[in-house]
C-alpha cells in the first residue's frame, strides 16, 4: 500500500491563481521523496495538501490508504517548517512533548520520550534550555525530533534547512539519513537544492510553475547508506546534471516568476 | 559530534554586585537630578523676577524638602485626628489603593474575556469594537455621578462604585491588547497545532495564550495606573473623603494657605501608582518566558 496518493490533484487560489494542475503522485513506505522546483511550481502547496493544511480544490490526496483529512486527525504525519517554529515560552523538553500532551501521553511517558527523541538528533542534556539559547542549527533539528517524536510514518519537511549556512545544511542532511534509516518512516522534503535532493532522495520529483505540476519523476540509484563520500561519486554528479536540466527544460524562463502564495 | 557553542548567561557575581550598584546610584541619581532642577529654577526665576510662564514663590513652587517636610507636620486644614500629614495621607492611599486595586481586577477580569470573546469572530469585532472605543472617549467625569448614584440607589457600597468607575478606565487596554495578542500567533505555529489536530480550545489555551501575555502584560500596565487615576477621579463626585480624591479637593481649597499639603498629596499618589505599576512588571518576570527580545 502507497503510503501517499495524490490523485489527479488541483488547487487554484483565490484571485484564479493555479498553484497545481492535475498533479499524480504514489509514494510508498520508506520512500525518501524530494519536490523540487523553482518558487510558484507548488511543491509547498503539494506538502500542504498531504498533510491537509489546505484542501485540493479538485482530486484526492490520500494518506496511509485514508483521505488527508483523517489522516491529519489521526496524527499519522509529523511536519517540519523552514523555520523551527518552537513556542519559546517552552523549554526545549516541552517543545518535543507538546505533541505528546495533545495526544494524551501522561507526564513520565512523555519525558522518556522526550529524552529518546533529544538523544536521536544529539542534543540530549538541552532539554531545560529556551529555544532562543540554540543556534539555527540546533533549533531545527529540536523541530524534527518534536516531529518524530510521536512515531509518526510521515514526516513532511517544506525547506527545513534552507535557512542554514551550507556547513549545518551537509551535517544535518547526514544526521537526517540516520534517522530516516532508524525510523523506518517515509519523507516527502520540499528544496530548493538540487545536491540536496539528490544527496538524500530515493526519487526526485521535478515541478515546473504555471500552473504547477510535475514535469519529471528521477530515481535516485546512488547506494545505500548514503555517506559523505556520496558527494564525490561520479554517479551522483551524472545525477545532479540530470536533475538541473529537467528543471530547466521544465521551467519557462522569460516569464517572471509568480510567488506561491502559500 | 561537538554541539555549537551555546549562549548560557555567564554569572559573575562581580559583574552582578557592580550592575546592582549602577542600577542603585541611577536609582538615586534621577530624583536628585531632578530635586536640583527643580531648585535651580525656582532661585533663577526668584533672583531674576522672571513672570514668564508662571511667577514663581513659594506658593506655585514650594522648596522640596518643605513637601516632604510636610510629611511630618500635622495637617492645617483637616482634621487629622492626632495623625501627622504623611500618616493621614499613607492611610487615604491605601484606601484608593483598595478602590483601584478591586477595580483593576475588575476590569482587567472583563478586558480578558471582552478580548478572548471578540478574537473568536470577525463579525463580534466588528459589531462591538466600536462601542469600546466610543466608551472610552466619554468624559469619565461626566460617567462618575452617574454610576455612583445608581449604585447607590443598590445599597452598594460608595468605594466599590468607585473600583467600577476605576475598572471602567482600566477594562479597554487590556480588551485591545487581549485581542491584538491572541491574533499575535505566527501562521506556522497555527498550522502546527492544526497538523496536530488541535481543537480550539487547545489552540487558545497552549499557543494564542502563551503568544499573547507580552501584549496583555503591556496593557496591565497601563491598567495599572490608569486605576489609580480612575479611583482618584471616582471618589471626586462621589463624595468620599476617605481616600486620595477626598484630600486633593481639600487640599485643593486650602492650596492659597499651605500649597506643600497638595504637592506633598501628588508625591503619595504617584508612590501608589509606582507600587502598583511595579507589582504588574514583578509578575510579569514570573510569568512571562520569552526570549529577552520578544518581551513587550
Amino acid at each position: 500500500m502507497s503510503v501517499v496518493k495524490i490523485d489527479n490533484v488541483t488547487k487554484e487560489f483565490r484571485g484564479g491563481t493555479v498553484a497545481l494542475k492535475d498533479v499524480s503522485l504514489e509514494i510508498e513506505e520508506g520512500e525518501f521523496i524530494s519536490l523540487i522546483g523553482p518558487s510558484g511550481c507548488g511543491k509547498s502547496t503539494l506538502l500542504r495538501i498531504i498533510g491537509d493544511l489546505i484542501e485540493p480544490t479538485r482530486g484526492v490526496a490520500t494518506v496511509n490508504g485514508k483521505p488527508a483529512r483523517q489522516a491529519r486527525k489521526d496524527r499519522d504525519y509529523g511536519i517540519v517548517f523552514q523555520d523551527p517554529v518552537l513556542y519559546d515560552w517552552r523549554t526545549v523538553g516541552r517543545n518535543i512533548a507538546l505533541p505528546l500532551e495533545l495526544a494524551g501521553w501522561n507526564r513520565q511517558k512523555r519525558a522518556e520520550r522526550v529524552k529518546e527523541m533529544l538523544a536521536l538528533v544529539e542534543l540530549s542534556g538541552f532539554d531545560r534550555h529556551h529555544p532562543w539559547q540554540l543556534s539555527g542549527g540546533m533549533q531545527q533539528r529540536v523541530s524534527i525530533a518534536r516531529a518524530l517524536s510521536f512515531d509518526p510514518a510521515l514526516l513532511l519537511m517544506d525547506e527545513p534547512f534552507g535557512a542554514l549556512d551550507e556547513m549545518t545544511r551537509e551535517r544535518l542532511n547526514m544526521e537526517l539519513l540516520r534517522i530516516w534509516e532508524r525510523s523506518g518512516c517515509t519523507i516527502v522534503f520540499v528544496t530548493h537544492s538540487i545536491a540536496e535532493a539528490v544527496f538524500l532522495s530515493t526519487r526526485v520529483v521535478v515541478m515546473s510553475p504555471r500552473p504547477g505540476r510535475i514535469s519529471n519523476v528521477i530515481p535516485i540509484d546512488l547506494q545505500q547508506p548514503r555517506v559523505a563520500a556520496t558527494r564525490e561519486e561520479p554517479r551522483f554528479f551524472e545525477l545532479v546534471t540530470q536533475v538541473r536540466e529537467a528543471l530547466h527544460l521544465g521551467a519557462d524562463l522569460d516569464v517572471p516568476a509568480v510567488e506561491s502564495p502559500v | 559530534m561537538s554541539a555549537i557553542a551555546v549562549e548560557r548567561p555567564a554569572e559573575r557575581p562581580r559583574s552582578r554586585l557592580l550592575t546592582w550598584l549602577g542600577r542603585a546610584l541611577l536609582f538615586l541619581a534621577v530624583p536628585l537630578a531632578l530635586w536640583g532642577l527643580w531648585e535651580g529654577y525656582r532661585w533663577l526665576w526668584m533672583n531674576q523676577g522672571w513672570t514668564w510662564p508662571f511667577a514663581v514663590d513659594d506658593t506655585t513652587m514650594p522648596h522640596i524638602t518643605d513637601i516632604f517636610g510636610a510629611l511630618f507636620k500635622n495637617p492645617s486644614s483637616v482634621s487629622g485626628g492626632g495623625d501627622k500629614l504623611g500618616t493621614l495621607l499613607v492611610k487615604s492611599a491605601l484606601f484608593t489603593a483598595k478602590e483601584a486595586g478591586v477595580g483593576f481586577a475588575l476590569g482587567a477580569a472583563v478586558g480578558f474575556l471582552l478580548g478572548v470573546v471578540l478574537a473568536q469572530s470577525r463579525i463580534l469585532q466588528r459589531g462591538f469594537l466600536p462601542y469600546i472605543v466610543a466608551s472610552q472617549t466619554v468624559p469619565i467625569l461626566a460617567v462618575a455621578p452617574i454610576v455612583v448614584v445608581y449604585l447607590g440607589t443598590l445599597h452598594v457600597a460608595a468605594w466599590f462604585s468607585v473600583a467600577v468607575i476605576a475598572a471602567f478606565l482600566t477594562f479597554f487596554p487590556v480588551a485591545i491588547n487581549t485581542l491584538r495578542g491572541l491574533q499575535s500567533a505566527d501562521r506556522r505555529a497555527l498550522e502546527l497545532m492544526r497538523s496536530y489536530a488541535a481543537g480550539r480550545g487547545t489552540i487558545l489555551w497552549k499557543l494564542r495564550l502563551p503568544a499573547a501575555l507580552p501584549y496583555i502584560f503591556a496593557a496591565l500596565k497601563i491598567a495599572a495606573t490608569a486605576s489609580i487615576v480612575g479611583a482618584i477621579i471616582g471618589e471626586l463626585p462621589s463624595g468620599i473623603q476617605d481616600g486620595l480624591g477626598g484630600k486633593i479637593l481639600t487640599f485643593n481649597q486650602y492650596y492659597g494657605l499651605d500649597p506643600t499639603q497638595l504637592w506633598a498629596t501628588n508625591v503619595v499618589a504617584a508612590m501608589l501608582g509606582i507600587v502598583f505599576y511595579l507589582l504588574i512588571a514583578l509578575a510579569e518576570r514570573i510569568v512571562v518566558r520569552r526570549a529577552p527580545e520578544n518581551v513587550a
